[in-house]
């Protein structure tokens, strides 16, 4: 039950709506056969459009194509598109019980009884949903509703999957154990999923790729690794996981900090610049011989780790994630130390 | 002593419900089992008013319900349709459309009656049968059966169920029908029941639309109040009520039973 989706290409698609509000600036993505792209962004980005121009329940603006494979289905509803969607809601239908709404989309294409039963069995054991083939829906929680909507989208062997943040009506602890249900699913079938959310670790653990939006446009594209060591502009760095985003004069080797300096691998820059420095990438080392001094602000110990707090080394307070074995308190002076390939050099412009 | 006023004022309404609720309609049914109502209950009881009525009437006691049921399908395959695509759009011009369609439940039924009447009066052979009835009966329902299905659109996300449904492969005629309609079906069936029960006791309109040969129940039973006997109007009531409650109840059951969803309770 592997390997049915196609590639997926969108090409110039904007959405003007009929108020005249733009949700999305012409966007280009190209979605390799069986890969998992996530669609990230604060609400309002145009994520959810983008994801509906893709579905066909939104026309793209005159001059935008959605292509799956060879074909063009950009004027094609819907309903031929061969999609499999599971919304935050999991509109499952109240009317037909777990089984009935996982074989609904087998039953439109008209495939046999005897099938169509083989094939939801399969499925309700794909997604660990034994025994519960006979319930109404208003008789599951909110965990096995996300499977059985899962079920159902994936029953129809669609083309292209779409996920409209599919966990975030969960609570916190079920919504990390279904996305590693989710993530080994996702690898076993092997269809082309997009997948919108606005949580930045779901989109790490899940995508191939991650495509960071911001107010109708494209902010980056790149695996999860490129997005997060390697952010293109401010909003990604900010977005994704926590960054220090530090002002300072670069000479080309090192930068200039009001408490000390800090060397830096790309050499290429001088004048002012930003540096995006990640808070686990920091290190606390004795004072005496570092190049960089500050002072601890404030600890706050995690358990696994500590989040220090530190003023005085940057023209703002610098955030750091050390090992929680290290003894510190308000008030303590620290070196910080950390390593020039781990120090991104941000273009100034964008904010 | 709060708990005293409270059980006075419970007492109070009761008693009103009945003197003027259920003490009339007994009343009423009485007179119309009672040989002689001026001489009252000991004159004694027969049943020939109630065969008189049947005899005079039976023809437009069928009428009426022929007609209430078919203007009950009208408005069932006009107005949930209607609810719905009022419901996706949602816009000014379907508030607008909602507001019209609503406008006959403002307007007195003569008023409307007459507007039928001076406008398609003149065509002879539909102003003579029922169907010019059933015109006016749908304009004056239409509004409750649009009404309570649209709330239950309204109580929640439908539109995600109808687009769920059209990504699995469903065109629109058979999502209506497979997701749409069983959602809409407390609405559907409570719209039905208020459309019968108007349908049936309506006078207003019928009187001035009806033809001598296209009476309902009511215009009939002001018929019989005006021309004859009032044991035979009472016996009239009789009848009324004696197949109407059970149809409200027959009505009631189904809809109480149809609307327990599938599969096993647990």
């Amino acid at each position: 039950m592997s390997g049915h989706g196609v590639a997926l290409r969108v090409v110039a698609c904007g959405k003007t709506f009929a108020d005249g509000t733009r949700a999305l600036a012409p966007v280009t993505l190209d979605v390799g056969r069986g890969e998992t792209a996530v669609l990230l962004g604060p609400s309002g980005c145009g994520k959810t459009t983008l994801l509906r121009i893709i579905a066909g329940l939104e026309t793209p603006d005159p001059g935008g194509r959605v292509l799956f494979g060879d074909s063009d289905v950009t004027g094609v509803p819907i309903e031929r598109r061969n999609v499999g969607m599971v919304f935050q809601s999991y509109a499952l239908f109240p009317n037909m019980n777990v089984a009935d709404n996982i074989g609904y989309g087998l039953k439109v294409r008209g495939v046999g009884e005897a099938e169509r039963k083989a094939r939801v069995a399969a499925l309700v054991a794909l997604t660990g949903i034994e025994g519960l083939e006979r319930r109404r829906i208003d008789q599951l929680s909110g965990g096995q509703r996300q499977r059985v909507a899962l079920a159902r989208a994936v029953a129809v062997q669609p083309s292209v999957l779409l996920l409209d943040e599919p966990l975030t009506a969960l609570d916190a602890a079920l919504r990390e154990r279904l996305r590693g249900e989710l993530n080994r699913l996702l690898r076993t079938l092997g269809i082309t999923t997009i997948y919108v959310t606005h949580d930045q670790a779901e989109a790490m653990a899940l995508g191939d790729r991650i495509v960071v939006m911001r107010e109708g446009a494209i902010a980056q594209i790149g695996t999860p690794r490129a997005v997060y060591f390697a952010p293109e502009n401010r909003f990604v760095a900010e977005f994704v996981g926590a960054a220090n985003l530090i002002e300072a004069a670069c000479n080309g080797a090192t930068l200039a900090l009001p408490g000390g300096t800090l060397p830096v691998a790309d050499g290429a820059l001088h004048g002012p610049a930003t540096a995006m420095i990640r808070p686990e990438a920091i290190k606390i080392v004795p004072a005496e011989n570092a190049s960089l001094i500050g002072l601890v602000d404030s600890v706050s110990f995690l358990g696994d780790r500590q989040r220090v707090l530190i003023s005085a080394a940057a023209t703002k307070v610098i955030t750091a994630d050390v090992p929680n074995a290290i003894a510190l308190a308000a008030g303590d002076r620290v070196g910080l130390s950390v390593e020039p390939a781990a120090i991104r050099l941000l273009p100034g412009d964008t904010t | 002593m709060r708990a005293r006023a409270i059980f006075v004022a419970q007492l109070t309404f009761t008693l009103l419900v009945a003197a003027f609720l259920i003490v009339p309609a007994l009343q009423s049914m009485l007179a119309g089992v009672t040989a002689n109502y001026f001489r009252g209950i000991r004159s004694g009881v027969t049943l020939q008013w109630v065969l008189q009525v049947w005899q005079l009437y039976a023809d437009t006691i069928l009428r009426s319900f022929v007609i209430a049921f078919a203007t009950l399908g009208v408005t069932l395959v006009v107005g949930v349709p209607a609810a719905y695509g009022l419901h996706l759009r949602g816009d000014r011009l379907s508030r607008a459309v909602e507001e019209i369609i609503t406008l006959p439940l403002a307007i007195p039924g003569l008023a409307i009656a007459l507007a039928l009447l001076l406008t398609y009066g003149g065509l002879g052979s539909f102003r003579r049968s029922w169907l010019f009835i059933l015109v006016g009966h749908v304009v004056f329902t239409l509004p409750f059966m649009v009404r309570s299905v649209m709330a239950i659109f309204a109580a929640t996300d439908v539109k995600t169920l109808d687009e769920t449904a059209a990504s699995l492969g469903a065109s629109p005629l058979r999502r209506f029908r497979d997701v749409i309609v069983p959602y809409a079906r407390p609405g559907i069936l409570a719209g039905s029941l208020m459309v019968v029960t108007l349908l049936l006791g309506e006078f207003n309109l019928t009187w001035m639309l009806h033809t001598p040969l296209t009476k309902t129940l009511p215009v009939g039973l002001a018929d019989s109040y005006a021309s004859m006997r009032l044991e035979i109007a009472s016996a009239y009531t009789l009848v009324f009520f004696v197949m109407i409650i059970p149809l409200l109840v027959a009505m009631q059951i189904f809809a109480g039973c149809r609307n327990e969803p599938a599969g096993p309770r647990r």
